[in-house]
């Protein structure tokens, strides 16, 4: 189970915007009729994008009466899975896989450059206000070990060096381009394909 | 080798790109109304004969699963959902079928909605796989607006929806029970079975649900026959299967291979070998993080199929390979996957809850070479304690790597960890739960 820590610091009031608050309402239609509650997941989503990247006390109550369900069921959401932030975080939130078949291959190399580069601890915010990091679970993409998801994005096949790079370019603004660092398309083999070769060649 | 025709997955590798135009050149919605012709009965026949299996991991006779799906539409509506709640470690290989070949997905989605009566479909994504996620989102519009699903879809007759629902982050959700929890908008905790999905499952309706290799895997089993299928492979574990193989290897990669590939060619043909030859290899995972290590000497001939695994006393599961080499700490690699399900664990059953955290502890220990011999044993005792006494398989799922790695490589861990038990020492140590018996009042 993780634990989680709710902000101190939390704003008064939260309303999804007009676009935002279409998108909830076309989500609520995906469900049937009085099983509106199932859309509580995508809403607290939608809220966390809206408010950079955390969801404060104030959104679960607005999405609670927008559900019409208990406050505390969305708490109760909000607090038992992972990726819902309850704490702000950077507006590049990176999140490195350090379960074993990504650890076996280096991961906790990228947690020290974490470490030196971003912050000292987790989910501590950098000095430059941008970023901040996190040890996370499986990702589920073992065979592109090791791996960083930045925001929405995962960053594959990394090294120390290539992944130094990366939060160099972030904190000059650019923006690194996601995927394979070693130049692979997919999850095939690396040089030594051999199968479907006559789709490759086609 | 199997053969590349034989390969369901031709465009695992996104040699053609994941659109409609490639999906259909490939064979994808051909004909799909010749399927539907042909009828209900029909289908779950033929994927009978195809002796398909889960993919999800426990491996159950998909065409009776979906025999169990109530032969009437009563007062309640049926419900497809779809697994894609990837996250044992080890395992993406429904990835790639997401953002490469999304289009076997819906297919199959379509049919087996029709062969269970549902007119519904949740596929339940998890919520890292965004980028999947939105790649299965566009086929899914290309299929609406192609009239391929939706309304009397591809002029079947029959109404068909797909919604994408987003996880956030939660491994028990895979479970399928603790899936329908969290569909219906609750933390995922798992329920008890019996009731079983297939009669009260989403919203109290009858429900199934399967993994997204399997239900990709239907339109072709259809398309070229149940025979053709089961062909592949040998009796009740036929067919092919996607390969994750990670770990120390050269190259890692999945990979489409028949039943019963030699795990050795897997990792030697396929994956470019063990990392330091094949003499360096201590010990894989065959089938994801929650199946038990194999040693060595059985990875030298053992097959990859269900019924092979099980009788070396391990999985198939997800078919995830985990290699790990001599460079590694075995017991470390253990105590990161204990930590794992310490973190995952939903906490509804006390075994599981306290127990998963006690397992991590006691192998972080072993790690470091803290704990004493003892322990070993109790540790054994612990992961039994565990197994089976909780509402859902993560109980198994958390206890049998640790099980594996002490009846594997036990010496391993004694010569590490060789002190005499605390209360031998006549150690004081203020926190040792059996400090009482040091006094002598209570001894």
């Amino acid at each position: 189970m993780s634990l989680k820590k709710i902000s101190k610091n939390q704003p008064d009031n939260f309303e999804f915007d007009s676009k935002n608050l279409e998108e909830a309402e076309k989500i609520i239609t995906n469900y049937p009729k009085g099983k509106q509650k199932s859309a509580v997941m995508a809403l607290l989503y939608i809220a966390q994008k809206q408010n950079n990247n955390w969801i404060p006390l104030s959104a679960m109550k607005y999405i609670a009466k927008m559900l019409d369900m208990p406050y505390i069921k969305v708490y109760e959401v909000a607090t038992f899975y992972s990726m819902y932030n309850l704490t702000p975080v950077g507006d590049y939130f990176f999140q490195v896989c350090t379960t074993t078949p990504c650890m076996i291959r280096g991961a906790y190399k990228l947690v020290d450059v974490c470490k030196k580069k971003i912050s000292e601890n987790e989910s501590e915010i950098s000095k430059n206000g941008k970023s901040s990091w996190m040890e996370v679970e499986c990702l589920g993409a073992c065979v592109n070990s090791p791996m960083v998801q930045i925001n929405d994005d995962y960053f594959e096949d990394l090294d120390e060096e290539k992944f130094s790079k990366i939060i160099d370019q972030i904190d000059k603004n650019q923006k690194p381009e996601p995927g394979s660092y070693r130049g692979r398309l997919s999850s095939e083999p690396e040089n030594i394909r051999k199968t479907l070769l006559s789709n490759k060649n086609a | 080798m199997l053969k590349d025709e034989d390969r369901i997955f031709q465009n695992l590798y996104n040699d053609f790109g994941a659109e409609l135009d490639s999906a259909k050149k490939r064979g994808d919605w051909l004909e799909t109304k010749e399927i539907f012709n042909k009828g209900r009965s029909w289908i779950i026949e033929e994927i009978k004969t195809s002796q398909l299996r889960g993919r999800g991991g426990a491996g159950f006779p998909t065409g009776l699963k979906w025999s169990f799906a109530p032969k009437e539409v009563g007062s309640k509506p049926h419900y497809l959902v779809i697994n894609a709640d990837e996250s044992e470690p080890g395992t993406c290989k429904d990835r790639d079928i997401l953002r490469f070949e999304p289009h076997k997905l819906i297919e199959g989605c379509l049919i087996a909605s029709y062969a269970v009566k549902a007119h519904t479909c949740y596929i339940y994504i998890r919520g890292e796989y965004f980028n999947e996620g939105q790649k299965l989102q566009k086929a899914i519009d290309e299929a609406y607006s192609n009239g391929l699903i939706g309304k009397n879809a591809s002029s079947t007759g029959w109404d068909f929806d797909i919604f994408i629902h987003y996880g956030a982050g939660a491994y028990i959700c895979g479970e399928e029970t603790a899936l329908l929890e969290s569909l219906e908008g609750n933390k995922g905790q798992p329920r008890l079975k019996p009731p079983f999905p297939a009669l009260i499952g989403l919203y109290g309706c009858p429900t199934i649900i399967n993994n997204v290799e399997t239900i990709a895997v239907v339109p072709t089993i259809l398309r070229r026959g149940g025979k053709w299928f089961s062909s592949l492979g040998r009796e009740k574990n036929t067919g092919t299967k996607i390969f994750c193989i990670s770990g120390n290897v050269n190259n890692p990669c999945n990979v489409e291979e028949e039943m019963g590939v030699p795990l050795k060619d897997l990792i030697e043909k396929h994956a470019g070998g063990v990392v330091g030859g094949w003499d360096n290899l201590k010990a894989v995972i065959p089938g994801g993080s929650s199946m038990p290590l194999l040693p060595r000497e059985v990875c030298d001939t053992i097959k990859m199929d269900f019924d092979a695994c099980v009788e070396n006393k391990t999985g198939l599961g997800t078919a995830g390979i985990v290699v790990i080499n001599k460079d590694q700490d075995i017991i470390k690699c253990m105590a990161r996957i204990a930590r794992f399900y310490k973190h995952e664990s939903c906490g509804q059953c006390t075994p599981c809850r306290e127990g998963s955290g006690w397992m991590w502890r006691m192998l972080e220990r072993m790690a470091k070479g803290e704990a004493t011999r003892d322990e070993v044993d109790m540790l054994m005792d612990v992961t039994k304690q565990i197994e089976g006494h909780t509402i859902c398989a993560f109980g198994e799922g958390s206890s049998w790597p640790v099980q594996g790695l002490i009846r594997n490589f036990k010496d391993e861990i004694l010569e590490r960890n060789k002190y005499d038990p605390l209360i031998q020492r006549k150690k004081e140590v203020p926190y040792l739960v059996d400090q009482h018996l040091l006094e002598k009042e209570n001894a």
